[in-house]
Order: C-alpha cells, then structure tokens, then sequence
C-alpha cells in the first residue's frame, strides 16, 4: 500500500528553518469516512507547493481543514510554530492564511470592489488596502474595468481572477489555492498561472491544488502526491517532472 | 368625489400600510438570508418594541426618547433571542430552527400575557400625531401618523440601504447570506454579522410595533401575529432572503389590501386576508423563488 511518511520526508530532505506552515501526522473524517489518513507536510515561506492527486484523495480536505472550516480528528497545523488547527476560520485569515476555494466562490450579488474590500475584512491598515487594490487592478485590469459590476456577470476566468484577487487582499502569509484552472479556457488557465509565476517571484508562499500536473510542476518547488488520504510520494517538481511513472503509479496506488 | 383624488387616497393608504408590512418583512427576510431560518419569533419583536414604549411612557419619559428606546429593547431582545435559543441549534436540521422559533414566540406571547395579561391596552400618543391633513375639502385625508409612518420607514430603509452598501458588516451579512462558507474563508466573523442581522431586523419590528401600535391606539400581546403572517407573505412574494424583494413585497401587499377593500365589492373586504393568503399559495406554487429571484451562480 501507501508508502510510509519516512520515505517522502527523506526526497525532500530535511530543512533546518521551522516551515512557515506545517501539517502534522493530520487526521480528517467526514462522519464515518477517513478523509486524510496521517498526512504530514511543509510549506517553508517563499516556497510554492503543488498537492497532487485524483479526484477524492483529500487534496481539498487538507485545505479546508487548514483553513479551519472542517476540524481534524487528530494530527497538528503550525503556521509559523503556532497551532490553528483549534481556531476559527476568522482567526486563521487573521493570523495569515488565505484560501482561494474550489469553484471561485465569488459573491455574485456583490460588486469587483465590494468583493475585494471583503478580502480584506480582516486587515485594519487602510492605506495599505487600497495599495493592494490598486495593485490587483493592475494584475487583471478587467477587474478594475469591472470594478462596479455584481460579480455574478463575470466570466469564469474574470471570476477566478476576482477570487484571487480576493484572497490576495487579505495579504497573506500562505496562499491555499485549491483547483484555479478549474472549468478554464487554456489561454485564461495559461493568464492564472503567468500571474501565479508572478506571484511566485514577489515571494508568496503558496500551497496549491492542482489537477493539472504539468502546470502544476512548472509552478511549484516541491510537490505532494496524495491518494486516499495519504501522501503516497513527495518531492522537488523536478525530480517528479523527471520521473512521470512513479507520479502516475503515485496516483493509481500502484507501488512506486 | 372625483377618482383621482380617490386613487390617491388609496395610494397613501397603500404606501403607509405596505411601509409597516415592509419594515417587518425585511427583518424576517435578512434572517432567513444569513441563517435560512424562518424566525417566527419575529413578530414578538413588534410586541416588544410596542410594550416597551408603552412603559417607558408611563414612567414619564418623553415620547420620542421612548420610541428611541422602544427600537432598542426590540433590537436587544431580538439579540438575546438568538443568542440563547438560535446560536445553540445552529447548524441543526432546518426544521428544529423552525420549531425552537415557534417555542421562542409561544415564551414571549405568554410572558407578554403574564405581566401585561392578555387584554389589549391603550397605547398613548401625543396628540398633534392624531391630527389630520385634509387636503380638497377633506377628500384626502391623512394623520400625522400615517406621514410618520412613512417617513420613519424611509429613514430607516434608507439608513438599511446605506448601511449594506457602504460598510464593511452590511457588506458581509449580504455575503454570508450569499454563500456563508466563503464568507469564514474571506475571514469574516459571521457570529458578528448574525448578531448584527437580529439587531437590525429586530429594531425595524419594534419601529413596526410601535408604528402598528400607534395607528391602532392599543397593544395586545399578540399583535405580531397577524403583521408577522403579512409580512412573511410580503417576504415570500418579493422573493425570501433578498432584502430589496420584501421591500418590493411588503409594498405590494399593502397596495393589494387597500386595492381589496377600496375598489371591490364590499362583500369582498371581509375576505382581505383569505385572498392574501391565496396569493401566498399561488406564489408558493408557482413561483416560489419570488418576484426578484435571486441569481443563481451555476458552480463548478
């Protein structure tokens, strides 16, 4: 079965600075169903991390269980040493953590701009909000063309960008970004990841969920295979892009 | 009398009885939008609101500040209510919310009945507010209280207005009341904005209570019942969870009340209230998202 934690720890190799967010020994159950089975992982600051796997392997669960909206049943998360997994979603955007989720998420009956002022609810510097603002208009200036319409009249790739583009307003510290090419036309899949790299080089830690493996490996430092709520391999994106087989029986559950 | 000025009566009628359908289905419908539940309870706010100014006039404070304060205790008691009956279900199955909505108004009529009994009493205003307008010979003819009414209800729709546009909690309650798991994801304190919602919605019940109370001249315990009915059908007409549609509703049956009793036969009048709830049915049968259907984003 499931190669033991050991082996995808011994890939990355250790790191000795304490990982900005850190995911330990997690155990998630939806009622009766184990969702994650023991899943330990790292993001260090600045690092961007893919988490692979098929559909079901807990990729979304560990985000929404990062972000607080489901409760582990076991296990620890650290942001930066301190323990959130006990905290209220609040809390943890507060603390730094935003979650970019699966299906956009927008608000439809709210406006671009009132959207974008949400995303940073939980910020108090004013200054710095609008700058931010500015910033994500210039990022996608559709959006900002847009910035009075409901958002529910966007097109799917606007509202990925507005959903982003939200998240990034809460100036986090660790961006989950869970499924962004999801339903997206190639060229504004191809837009997303640009503006990621981008990301990427100003320094945003992210944590990333993808179905996408290629795009994925292109963006990320290193990467995490799950399946059925196991970390079945772990390893830089280039020594994965390297070797697709063990990435696809990663995926299938044969043994690597 | 010639019809235009007929009509217009009507219409003045229409807008002062749909201003108070309004103010209380609007607060039965921002509840329903963040917590989708139908808080039967909402009426008893009116009670409140009403009693309270009741009391406080009689203690010898000024209308005016009893009123205010009369707003306040509506407000603060639709917070406690949530609080200690609503906050301990929540996330439990709808109909448990519903049912524990029903107990919260059954302990409030009853403990209204308890210290006030079950009597109605007469509710005290000054008297420049019974005075009349006439206009044409008193072909058109309404009090102080009616104009009231309706401006009171336009301060505070426009206060609403202002309130979910321009701020950042009336900005989230319309997000969470949109989808409220992406509203924890965007880090907003969503106990915060219920908390918010019940004292707002509780507060126009009261102003509503007190208005009713006012145009009436008596208090009963029970009086949220009746308006509390109305304005779920208002709610419901204007499409429950959105606040423009119970504005929209609210409006719209006070216009068809008047509409029934001034314009059909008066066999008809008595039947004011089987027809509404008729329409409510109709409604609920055929277009049961309401006039203003909310936008459904298609998901991936």
């Amino acid at each position: 079965m499931a190669t033991p934690e050991r082996a995808p720890d011994a890939l990355v190799g250790k790191q000795s600075a304490e990982p900005l967010l850190r995911v330990a020994e997690l155990r998630v159950n939806y009622g009766a169903v184990a969702a994650i089975r023991g899943v330990s992982l790292k993001v260090t600051a600045g690092e961007v991390v893919a988490l692979l796997g098929a559909n079901g392997a807990g990729k979304s669960t560990l985000l929404r269980t990062v972000s607080g909206l489901t409760r582990p049943r076991a296990g620890r998360i650290l942001l930066g040493g301190e323990a959130i997994h006990r905290l209220p979603p609040a809390r943890i955007v507060r603390l730094g953590v935003a979650h970019c989720p699966e299906g956009r998420r927008v608000f439809g009956t709210l406006t671009v701009a009132e959207n974008l002022r949400l995303g940073a609810a939980a910020r108090v510097d004013r200054a710095g909000v609008a700058a931010d603002r500015e910033r994500i208009y210039a990022m996608f200036p559709i959006l900002g063309e847009r910035r009075t319409q409901p958002a529910g009249t966007l097109s799917g790739g606007e509202q990925q960008m507005l959903a982003l583009g939200r998240a990034l307003m809460a100036r986090p510290r660790v961006l989950l970004l869970d499924e962004p090419s999801l339903g997206l036309a190639p060229l504004l899949v191809r837009q997303i990841f640009r503006t990621l790299a981008e990301l990427k080089a100003d320094g945003v830690t992210m944590l990333l969920v993808e179905q996408n493996i290629n795009l994925a490996l292109d963006l990320a430092d290193r990467a995490y295979v799950l399946r059925t709520g196991e970390v079945s391999l772990a390893g830089s994106a280039v020594d994965l892009k390297a070797d697709y087989e063990a990435v696809a029986a990663a995926y299938l559950g044969a043994r690597p | 009398m010639s019809l235009e000025l007929y009509i217009t009566q009507q219409i003045i009628n229409a807008i002062s009885l749909g201003s108070l359908y309004a103010l209380v289905a609007i607060g039965l419908s921002m509840i329903f939008g963040i917590l989708r539940m139908t808080n039967f309870a909402h009426g008893d706010m009116m009670m409140v609101g009403a009693y309270s100014t009741l009391v406080l006039q009689s203690l010898g404070l000024d209308f005016g500040w009893a009123v205010v304060v009369g707003i306040g205790l509506g407000a603060l008691a639709g917070v406690i209510v949530e609080r200690v009956a609503y906050r301990p279900v929540r996330g439990a199955p709808e109909v448990t919310l519903l049912l524990t909505s029903l107990a919260v108004t059954y302990i409030l009529e009853n403990l209204g009945i308890l210290i006030f009994t079950s009597s109605g009493r007469n509710f005290p205003i000054p008297d420049w507010m019974n005075s009349a307008f006439q206009l044409f010979d008193g072909q058109i003819t309404f009090t102080q209280i009616n104009l009231l009414t309706v401006a009171l209800t336009a301060v505070a729709l426009g206060a609403l207005g202002w309130f979910v546009t321009r701020t950042d909690v009336g900005l989230g309650m319309r997000a969470a009341a949109e989808d409220m798991g992406a509203a924890h994801l965007v880090g907003l304190d969503v106990n915060r904005l219920i908390v918010a919602a019940f004292a707002i919605a509780s507060g126009f019940a009261g102003l509503a209570g007190i208005l009713w109370a006012a145009q009436a001249g008596v208090v009963e315990p029970t009086m949220g019942f009746t308006p509390l009915l109305k304005a779920f059908v208002g709610a419901i007409i204007g499409g429950f969870g959105s606040i423009a549609g119970a504005l929209l509703g609210g409006y719209l049956l006070g216009a068809l009340e008047v509409l029934i009793v001034a314009f059909l036969p008066s066999e008809v009048s008595p039947y004011r209230d089987a027809i509404v709830f008729a329409l409510l049915i109709a409604f609920l049968l055929f277009r049961p998202n309401g006039l203003l259907k909310r936008v459904q984003e298609v998901k991936l």
